[in-house]
């Protein structure tokens, strides 16, 4: 699949800030004032602009409100939803650290949950095609919510949390790799089964539809973020679990480490955001007799 | 809305004839010269003159080397377009109800006033379907010329999809895939018409019909040249020769 910048923009972003605002609602970094008001609009910050760089890519993003309507059936109107409730649960406890608003947590631990719940979405507007194999399993929503927390937990300094939700991080991007490489095979699609030619001989393409490119072949077959697929998986490991965890353990909860540590994070989680789409074929390939 | 509406009383849709199809991409042309200025936008091409043409096409003819383990290999045109689903995931995907199967035919339409062109709809098509139109920013897809088969002001033998009405080899046929007596049925019936990757889910309302076996030669019509035994002068030499 193509790259989409904003779409890698997007789900980064976002993810790592609604992974902020479940801390922060859970009640992670105590404290009043203008100053802790600040983490809130950091968290806000993260999250609505992943949410708005999410409709660049849109063709009419004038019309993106319509995208709230179909919450019964498609996953991308239940993510808007879910984002929309999120971040109206959470805005009184965020206000209640400049006004006497009085105990709000429990309102922080619903807002809590339905940030987990938004990345969840997410996850299950890829995670739902069966047309991109590679996609179509549970690890993808596991890796979503991973790095929600992992980056949520960097961010809001729970040193202890971080190390834990890192390491898990870890085993499951290995595992989304060692699954995902193998899923196209698994699912068992074929140039015969696409043409239903299959029973009838070997089937090769001949001649594609089209000599000039068109939207699938610019949408679904992108090769040339394969090339350098191994380092960036290492990059990715590296940046987005080892070295957090490592500048967590040896740096203490200093917001200097803080900030490296996060801004580490977020180099890993973009280099594994691109592997994710360049990366995932889409059965349409079939066709064109490429992935 | 992009809840499905549940079985429909008619399901329109094509039967498509690999055997007849002669890949002369009449029917892509027809097809973008029809849905080019009634339904909806116009399908663009973007630098049509230039040195990297490409355009939106609702239907694309691939060509298929098939190549049986026992017979000499066959060449197969493929007409590749929507194939109206059953259980159309791209409209389940759609978030704004753009993307719709009618209740009343079965046929999976884009609203385009509704569409907000996220691509997601393209991305749950396994057949390659949908192509966004760069320039109006919106989904495009087969409507099976819904503005053809229900027009009254044009004469009935035009009702039907312009990729039927076109095809110069009867290769498409359009009709109602619900009534068992039609005609689409009742090819599919005859001639095992197949869906394409059914295990996906999909349920396609369009068939195809596969290539016949075609009359072939057991083996290749060169095979007896090959065991060619010599006479004459050639044959002492090819003798003498041997047994050097």
């Amino acid at each position: 699949m193509h790259p989409a910048p904003s779409v890698i923009v997007f789900t980064v972003l976002s993810g790592l800030g609604f992974g902020f605002l479940a801390f922060l609602g859970l009640g992670a970094l105590p404290g009043h004032g203008p100053w802790h008001f600040a983490l809130w609009v950091l968290g806000y910050a993260l999250a609505v602009g992943g949410l708005l760089a999410s409709t660049f890519h849109l063709g009419n993003p004038q019309r993106a409100w319509r995208a709230f309507s179909q919450w019964r059936t498609s996953w991308l109107s239940r993510e808007g939803c879910a984002a929309v409730v999120t971040l109206i649960l959470l805005a009184p406890v965020a206000l209640g650290d400049l006004l006497p608003l009085g105990d709000l947590r429990l309102l922080g631990l619903l807002g809590a949950a339905m940030s987990l719940v938004t990345i969840f979405t997410t996850s299950m507007i890829y995670a739902q095609l069966k047309t991109v194999p590679r996609w179509n399993h549970p690890v993808t929503p596991l890796l979503f919510l991973g790095y929600a927390i992992a980056g949520g937990s960097i961010l809001s300094g729970e040193g202890r949390i971080a190390v834990v939700a890192c390491l898990i991080l870890f085993l499951v991007l290995a595992a989304s790799w060692r699954i995902g490489d193998r899923r196209f095979a698994e699912v068992g699609q074929s140039i015969g089964s696409a043409t239903g030619l299959g029973d009838l001989g070997k089937v090769r393409v001949f001649e594609r539809g089209h000599t000039a490119g068109n939207y699938l072949l610019h949408e679904m077959m992108f090769v040339v973020g394969r090339k350098h697929a191994d380092r960036l998986r290492i990059i990715a490991l590296a940046f987005s679990t080892l070295v957090p965890a490592a500048l967590v353990v040896l740096g203490g909860p200093h917001w200097p480490v803080v900030v490296l540590a996060t801004l580490c994070h977020i180099l890993g989680a973009l280099a594994q955001r691109w592997l994710f789409f360049a990366q995932a074929e889409h059965v349409v390939g079939l066709y064109y007799g490429m992935r | 809305m992009t809840m499905l509406p549940g079985p429909t009383p008619k399901k329109l849709g094509l039967a498509i004839d690999l055997d007849t199809c002669v890949g002369c991409q009449a029917c892509v042309t027809a097809c973008k010269g029809w849905n080019d200025q009634g339904y909806g936008a116009p399908l663009s091409d973007q630098n049509p003159y230039g040195a990297d043409p490409s355009g939106t096409f609702l239907n694309r003819v691939h060509s298929y080397e098939v190549q049986p383990a026992d017979a000499p290999a066959q060449l197969v045109n493929f007409p590749r377009s929507c194939l109206h689903c059953e259980s159309a995931p791209c409209v389940t995907v759609c978030p704004t109800g753009a993307s719709y199967k009618r209740a009343e035919d079965g046929i999976v339409l884009v609203n385009e006033d509704a569409c907000i062109g996220c691509g997601l709809c393209a991305w749950a098509c396994p057949y390659g379907a949908r192509e966004l139109d760069p320039a109006a920013g919106v989904m495009k897809k087969c409507t099976l010329c819904v503005d053809r088969i229900y027009n009254d002001n044009l004469p009935e033998e035009d009702r039907e999809p312009a990729c039927v009405r076109t095809c110069p080899t009867n290769a498409r046929h359009f009709g109602d895939f619900a009534d068992p007596d039609s005609k689409v049925s009742r090819l599919a019936a005859e001639r095992g018409g197949f869906a394409l990757m059914p295990d996906l889910g999909t349920k396609p309302v369009n068939r195809y019909l596969p290539p016949r076996r075609k009359g072939a030669a057991e083996a290749s019509p060169l095979a007896p040249l090959l065991d060619i035994r010599a006479t004459g002068l050639a044959g002492w030499l090819d003798r003498v020769l041997g047994k050097i």
